[in-house]
């Protein structure tokens, strides 16, 4: 079979993989065999090495966050209706899986203060950029302006997947300013000309600031442009004002805090909504409410033409598919918490960082950067803060990320660490953060 | 001037300069039922044999291409509310879009009522 393919060996199908990358023999240390045991024992070791979220004071965010998923998520979405259900293409078949999307597409509209809102896309990173796709659709401009308050992973998506479209991305490096850490409003506004197609900003942004708006939205329109809002944790919509009462057009984030858990990193969740009369050009699956031939209601995906089984090159998106599973978690937690109990846990959560803040904000070289924020804060460490993360993970704290990570070189961020607080940390996290802290700047 | 007509199935009525795109008979049937139509706004160029609006009916969504080069001066408000018009009247108030020549010798390649009826017979 190898002659009938042109290949002379095996070794030929792999040339494509660089020769540095290529085994030449055995892997070093790997033993022939193992029993079960053996293996499962040496991994455990291997693991126990770790300082996992579970087990350490943890205040980790930028943009996944480690919030309390109650038992109840779990037996929701692990039964067979829900865990094995195909995708809803034949919707007589489907209405229990098109239910949860119709009802998940409702709790997004609602909470993002949007008019329609997609059954998810893969992540906040991919449905911001398709959101950027969209804008360019609907005004026919090729230039996008992107806040550096937004997540700097999130606009490297955009950069490698406009590399190929055409589009022009205007991204800048965040400003290290007190009272306002990260966004330029006043900057943005200025810089929104004829060829603007949209606008992107993160609210809260990256630092944890929060601001209003509704200026920014109004330049945009003026302009002929749209506002796009990011939100990178869905619990802020418990407290902060929606993006949608702000004037935005379309708004895009990531839901991974409700349901899904730190998950390593994924499956995550994206989410997409806008205004009803951009909904032809929206990506992604719609579900949609109808009635049967007997004028019993049931739902459909609906409005197919914008997807790219009918419309191939001309659809709105190559996505055919949605977050199901995660989306489902994310409608049972929410479906837990109703709507008080959203707020409350938002309040919660803003309450807790603002103690945290106070205490840590007390460490001798420390200073609080935000006027305002939510669960989520910027640290002035006034010396590098990447080797300080680093000593306060060798002391049991799992303080937060440092600003020289996401931005090595650039001097004028280095002194900076966003730290993120949940309802699950406990006092006596608060505690070892605070003696940590204590100890590293001394 | 008489009637035009694209091997696409769009038909072009022109008088001097100014012309009005719409698809015929044939063509909303073989569509079925239309559920919406994107059309061009006001101000748009476009190009003999170019996409200009499309039409999506419960089956498929199909583009309509410019029967000649020029820019689109308006379009059929009537076809956003009531799509249908496009099965019901498609030769008359179902049009597309009205549309300012930029090369009237365009028209050349056209087709006539009679050449258009053969060609219907022929696929």
């Amino acid at each position: 079979m190898l002659a009938t393919i042109g290949a002379a060996n095996i070794d030929e199908l792999f040339i494509d993989v660089p020769a540095e990358a290529r085994l030449d023999g055995p892997i070093a240390g790997l033993p022939n065999h193992a029993s079960e045991m053996a293996v499962e024992r040496a991994l455990v070791k291997m693991a126990a090495k770790n300082a996992t979220a579970s087990t350490t004071p943890f205040f980790v965010g930028c943009g996944a966050y480690k919030h309390h998923v109650p038992a109840t998520v779990d037996m929701v979405i692990q039964r067979g209706e829900f865990l094995t259900a195909y995708t809803p293409y034949q919707p007589e078949i489907a209405q229990g899986t098109l239910q949860v999307l119709f009802e998940f597409q409702t709790q997004v509209a609602r909470l993002t203060g949007m008019e329609v809102a997609n059954a998810s896309m893969y992540d906040g990173s991919t449905a911001m950029t398709e959101a950027v796709f969209m804008a360019r659709r609907i005004t026919r401009k090729p230039k996008c302006i992107v806040s550096a308050g937004v997540h700097p992973h999130y606009t490297s998506v955009l950069k490698t997947l406009t590399r190929f479209t055409g589009d022009v991305v205007e991204a800048g490096t965040p400003v290290f300013t007190k009272g306002a850490p990260g966004d330029d409003l006043a900057g943005l506004i200025a810089q929104i000309d004829a060829q603007t197609s949209c606008v992107v900003v993160q609210n809260p942004n990256l630092f944890g600031h929060i601001a209003d708006l509704t200026p920014l939205a109004d330049a945009c329109h003026k302009a002929g442009a749209l506002l796009i809002v990011v939100v990178t944790e869905v619990v802020s919509l418990g407290a902060v004002k929606s993006p949608g009462e702000m004037g935005a057009d379309i708004v895009v984030g990531e839901g991974q805090s409700l349901g899904a858990g730190l998950l390593f990193g994924g499956p995550y969740l994206g989410l997409f909504a806008c205004r009803e009369k951009h909904v032809r050009q929206a990506p992604g699956r719609l579900c949609g409410e109808t009635v049967d031939a007997s004028g019993k209601r049931g739902f459909v995906l609906t409005l197919s033409t914008r997807e790219q089984h009918i419309r191939r090159e001309k659809a709105t998106s190559n996505i055919c598919t949605n977050s199901g599973l995660i989306a489902l978690a994310f409608s049972a937690h929410l479906t837990l918490l109703g709507e008080k109990g959203l707020k409350h846990l938002a309040a919660l959560n803003h309450a807790r960082a603002v103690q945290l803040a106070e205490r840590l904000g007390r460490v001798p070289g420390v200073t609080l950067l935000n006027s305002s924020f939510f669960n989520e804060f910027t640290l002035d460490l006034g010396r590098e803060a990447r080797p300080v993360v680093r000593k306060l993970a060798e002391k049991g704290v799992l303080a937060g990320v440092s600003l020289g990570r996401l931005w090595p070189g650039e001097k004028a961020l280095q002194n900076g660490m966003i730290v993120a607080v949940t309802e699950t940390a406990t006092d006596e996290d608060f505690d070892a953060f605070e003696d940590a802290l204590d100890e590293v700047m001394a | 001037m008489s009637r035009l007509y694209t091997q696409d199935h769009e038909w072009i009525d022109v008088a001097g300069m100014q012309a009005t795109v719409g698809i015929t008979d044939y063509a909303q049937g073989q569509l079925g039922d239309v559920v919406f139509v994107d059309l061009p706004e006001a101000g748009r160029a476009v190009t003999k044999g170019g996409e200009a609006a499309v039409v999506e009916s419960v089956k498929a969504a199909s583009d309509v291409y410019a029967p000649v080069s020029g820019t689109v001066t308006e379009s059929n408000p009537a076809l956003t509310d009531d799509p249908a018009l496009v099965n019901m009247a498609p030769e008359g108030d179902g049009w597309f879009f009205k549309l300012t020549l930029s090369d009237a010798s365009e028209l050349d390649g056209l087709m006539d009522k009679a050449a258009y009826d053969a060609f219907l017979a022929s696929l």
